[in-house]
């Protein structure tokens, strides 16, 4: 596969605080990448990096092959969505699809065809004429991802282009970027603190913090098989439920407090023995039943329950560990009833505690 | 709907209650008054006089009316009045202010908006020094650059004429234009910027294409703040211009209101006077409709 963008040894310092911290990404063609993380792990940055809006400290970055670490954003075969819009008020939204184009110098039978085009495939036809103070949220964020469109580039990049809008839109334009993205099959970059959109749009999710890529995999492999303690507590919601305890008899069972979990089975490396471990399960990998399972269950008491319409959230206390268990709605749990949890040790994580590794 | 015109009708209606004569309300009017007429009386006082023939001023009836009126001082104040040598009035006056006007207002205009457009957009290495040393500029006090300034103008042999003024009236006026331009910029946000920089338009590009039309506001009241600004002045007109010929109206005005020969022709100097003050007064009245348009353009969010 070729390689749409490559970012070597990326690193960025606003004066002395380093915000990307020598960081390698590989994009392939065509391919959706997101870039996922708690505020101000520098994902915007990375984008920024990317479309040539701020000067980078080190490293190296190529689009297409081509090195274009200092060259002009509009040199680098880019289209950008912004957050805000970013609309330019004063024009109307003809105006604002086609101020890249005039820039570039392009005829005008080329820029009306552009346009048509764009407007054709997001559906904005009606609204060219208009200026964007006239338009709505949503139909301002079209016209933003259109001026991306006219551009005619490979990579798109998008900075959080759904969070201005409310929960019904942003989920009619996920769904409409997903469409775009089959159809025009470019590579895209993407922005986003919300786990939805990541998970559904994502052919490779990186979870950023502190200006470090954590984990780069497909989002189902970063959901089953987290690399780290931070990705496993990230992902996910409610979050994964955490035991602390330790691995005993070589690495064949978890001790959580007195009770013993028997790991055959585990999806990962050779467990080992270590004194102290986390055990991570997710909220949907455990089951409720009311009899014990030697080696396979948890004693826990439920606190209360949250039926949340397709399913019902029952919030547990398992010794002093607060745990989160999915259930069907109609499963109806009275608060105080002790239970057992049955743990699917396949879909488990282990991490080790000192260095917060999967193992 | 019936509901509610029930319920407006039972609760309280109209407005407040207020009693007219309250002591807190005489005061209040009182002192209204009171400062309206001590603004008020100095106009009356000149417009009346300017309107009076030099035999009814010299009754000294200050307040009262003209007898009968006549525009014979206005004219003299315009075409006539002399000081010096020169005897055509202020007109010589006002034609220098528009020469020295219109191009130190343009320039100064110009000029600082692409440096507030420079500093917040355009971020470069020592930018914020940059800023810092012009910002420091506006409190040093204009008597100190005085002298040195006359000499540079002197070595770069423009002292004395209509260009060094012009240059003067730029200079000084940087500071304080640049950081209200450079204020304005910074809430225009930035991401527009950025995504005009994607659109490849350059530093120029960005500038005519999207700071300028969402500037307006900004651009009017730097356009009022330097006109009456420029058009008042008094001291750089006095200390770089050399020939009488070429001094602003606020300098001739002054000789003319202080000539010491001949008797004072208060009507004509009450005349000079009002005409001197006439064009930051018609700009105030022109733009403030303006000027609130600009604002609430500006406000219209895209
Ligand atoms: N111009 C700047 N000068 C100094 N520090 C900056 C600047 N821009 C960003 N930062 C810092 O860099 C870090 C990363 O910022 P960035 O905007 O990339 O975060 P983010 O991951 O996009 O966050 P969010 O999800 O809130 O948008 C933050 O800690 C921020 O404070
Ligand atoms: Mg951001």
């Amino acid at each position: 596969m070729t390689h749409s963008i490559q970012v070597k040894d990326l690193t960025l310092n606003f004066g002395a605080v380093s915000v990307l911290k020598t960081l390698n990404l590989d994009v392939a063609e065509g391919e959706f990448i997101v870039l996922l993380g708690p505020s101000g792990c520098g994902k915007s940055t990375l984008l920024n990096c990317l479309a040539g809006l701020l000067d980078i400290t080190d490293g190296q970055i190529f689009i297409k092959g081509k090195n274009v670490t200092w060259a002009e954003p509009s040199d680098r075969g880019i289209g950008m969505v912004f957050q805000s819009y970013a609309l330019y008020p004063q024009m109307t939204v003809r105006g604002n699809l086609s101020f890249g184009l005039k820039n570039a110098k392009l005829p005008k039978e080329e820029i009306d065809k552009r346009v048509a085009r764009a407007s054709e495939i997001l559906q904005i036809e009606p609204l060219l004429d208009r200026k964007p103070g006239a338009l709505s949220g949503g139909q301002r964020q079209r016209v933003a991802i259109g001026r991306a469109l006219v551009r005619d580039v490979d990579v798109f990049l998008f900075d959080e282009p759904l969070s201005n809008l409310d929960a019904k839109l942003r989920s009619e334009l996920r769904v409409e970027i997903k469409r775009l993205h089959s159809r025009l099959k470019n590579t895209m970059v993407y922005v986003t603190h919300d786990q939805i959109e990541a998970l559904t749009l994502a052919d490779r999710i990186a979870v950023m913090r502190g200006g470090i890529i954590q984990q780069l995999d497909a989002p189902q492999t970063i959901y089953n098989r987290p690399s780290n303690l931070f990705v496993a507590g990230f992902i996910g919601s409610p979050s994964m439920n955490f035991l602390h305890g330790a691995t005993v008899d070589g690495g064949r069972a978890f001790l959580f407090g007195d009770t013993r979990i028997d790991l055959a089975g585990y999806d990962g490396g050779a467990v080992l023995e270590r004194s102290k471990a986390i055990l991570g399960l997710r909220p949907e990998h455990l089951h409720i039943q009311m009899e014990p399972e030697a080696g396979h269950t948890i004693p826990a008491l439920v606190e209360i329950d949250e039926p949340m319409g397709a399913d019902s959230l029952v919030w547990l206390k398992a010794g002093e560990t607060q745990m989160s268990v999915r259930v069907p709605v109609e499963r109806r749990l009275a608060p105080g009833t002790h239970v057992h949890l049955k743990v699917d040790i396949s879909k488990a994580s282990i991490f080790d505690t000192a260095s917060e590794q999967r193992v | 709907m019936v509901d509610a015109s029930v319920n407006a009708m039972a609760g309280p209606r109209g407005s407040k209650p207020q009693r007219r004569f309250s002591s807190r309300n005489l005061m209040l009017y009182g002192t209204l008054i009171v400062v309206s007429l001590y603004y008020i009386l100095p106009l009356w006082v000149m417009v009346m006089t300017s309107l009076k023939g030099m035999p009814e001023v010299r009754l000294g009836n200050i307040f009262g009316p003209p007898l009968e009126v006549t525009f014979q001082p206005w004219v003299k104040a315009w075409s006539e009045a002399c000081t010096g040598l020169n005897c055509d009035g202020l007109s010589r006056g006002f034609w220098n202010s528009v020469q020295i006007t219109v191009p130190s207002v343009i320039l100064s205009i110009i000029v600082a908006s692409v440096n507030g457009y420079a500093l917040i957009n355009w971020r470069f290495k020592g930018s914020e020094v940059f800023f810092t040393i012009l910002i420091f500029g506006s409190f040093i006090p204009y008597q100190v650059m005085l002298y040195p300034m006359v000499v540079m103008l002197r070595e770069m042999g423009i002292y004395g004429t209509l260009t060094g003024l012009v240059i003067v009236h730029t200079i000084f006026g940087m500071p304080i234009l640049t950081l209200l331009f450079r204020n304005y910029f910074a809430s225009i946000p930035e991401e527009l910027f950025k995504a005009a920089r994607v659109d490849g338009a350059g530093f120029w590009g960005i500038y005519f294409n999207i700071m300028l039309p969402m500037s307006l506001p900004i651009f009017v009241v730097a356009l009022i703040l330097q006109i009456t600004g420029i058009w008042n002045d008094f001291l750089f007109g006095v200390v770089f211009i050399s020939k009488a010929d070429n001094y602003p109206m606020t300098v001739q005005l002054n000789n003319i209101v202080n000539s010491v020969q001949g008797v004072k022709e208060y009507n004509v100097n009450m005349a000079a006077t009002m005409l001197t003050g006439l064009v930051p007064l018609i700009i105030y009245f022109i733009s403030g409709k303006l000027f609130v348009r600009g604002i609430a353009a500006g406000a219209v969010k895209g």
